[in-house]
């Protein structure tokens, strides 16, 4: 069921379908709004007031944008005013262009030393393994700041990469630079466990 | 006359892969980063498993909500049903 018929079930009053609506966007929102604050309890509150304001405001959401947006834009908000109150200092992502494979995999000419081993497991699609799903899934939630918010927004929700930076305050460059570390260290993680370095 | 970009090594193809994938690249880095992987089995498979990455990022996966969260935000939105003026 899509977001837009579970708003319509909520504003006639379906606990079930907020209840989806929670299983599905919670983890996002408070893997985002750990971008601006302290601890992990603060953005779990953030994340409940968003859906308190959700509650109040969904009769009068007007579809102009998607709920995604809609919901996220809501997250931030509260999250910085949360953080401003905790002296929050946001975390920049350096944009030296420092490299995301370690130059020891490369030999002087810049070709592959220890290239990238293909998985072990045949894996055609990567939907239907729960492995890889848990892998990356985990690998997400360990990401530093404001990796772990980018990601999340972009390739676990599906936000565009305009979307993202407009809702992160962020350039769409920088949102591209970052996303481009968040993803390299997360494929790195599953090359190491895929190569029988974890369970 | 046209000039000919210079090739890419290893080293460089895989700091485009991400911009690749986001259709981000100008026409020239695109060209030559596929002109690489044509000829580079190793980036290829660095790309493929980037690509398999991003697409296991969108399924939604093993969940971390609490009970205790789900019980909570449950019981906030009955009192939101119940007692309409008491919100």
């Amino acid at each position: 069921m899509d977001d837009a018929e579970l708003l319509e079930r909520l504003l006639g009053g379906d606990e079930k379908a907020f209840t989806e609506l929670v299983v599905r966007y919670n983890d996002s929102l408070i893997r985002v709004a750990l971008y601006y604050v302290n601890t992990l309890s603060s953005a779990q509150d953030v994340a409940q007031d968003t859906w308190i304001a959700v509650l109040r405001g969904v009769d009068r959401f007007e579809g102009r944008s998607s709920f995604k947006t809609w919901l996220f834009r809501i997250l931030v908000n509260r999250a910085r005013t949360t953080g401003t109150k905790e002296h929050r200092t946001i975390p920049v992502d350096p944009l030296d262009t420092g490299a995301t494979v370690p130059a020891t995999r490369f030999d002087e000419g810049g070709t592959w030393r220890v290239p990238p081993e293909p998985f072990t497991e045949a894996i055609d699609n990567a939907v239907a393994n729960e492995r890889i799903l848990r892998i990356v899934h985990e690998s997400i939630a360990r990401l530093p700041e404001p990796q772990q918010a980018v990601v999340t927004l972009r390739d676990v929700q599906g936000l565009s990469t305009m979307e993202v930076a407009e809702i992160l305050g962020l350039s769409v460059a920088n949102v591209r630079v970052i996303l481009h570390r968040g993803r390299a260290r997360v494929r790195s993680d599953v090359e190491t466990t895929m190569q029988g370095g974890g369970s | 006359m046209k000039l000919t970009a210079p090739s890419l090594v290893c080293q460089q193809a895989v700091e485009l892969m991400s911009d690749y994938l986001e259709g981000a690249l100008s026409r020239r880095d695109r060209r030559r980063l596929e002109k690489h992987l044509a000829g580079c089995p190793h980036c290829s498979t660095y790309l493929e498993q980037m690509r398999l990455t991003i697409e296991a990022s969108g399924v939604v996966g093993p969940n971390d909500l609490e009970p205790e969260t789900l019980d909570g935000l449950v019981e906030i939105f009955r009192r939101f049903h119940d007692e309409p003026d008491q919100r």
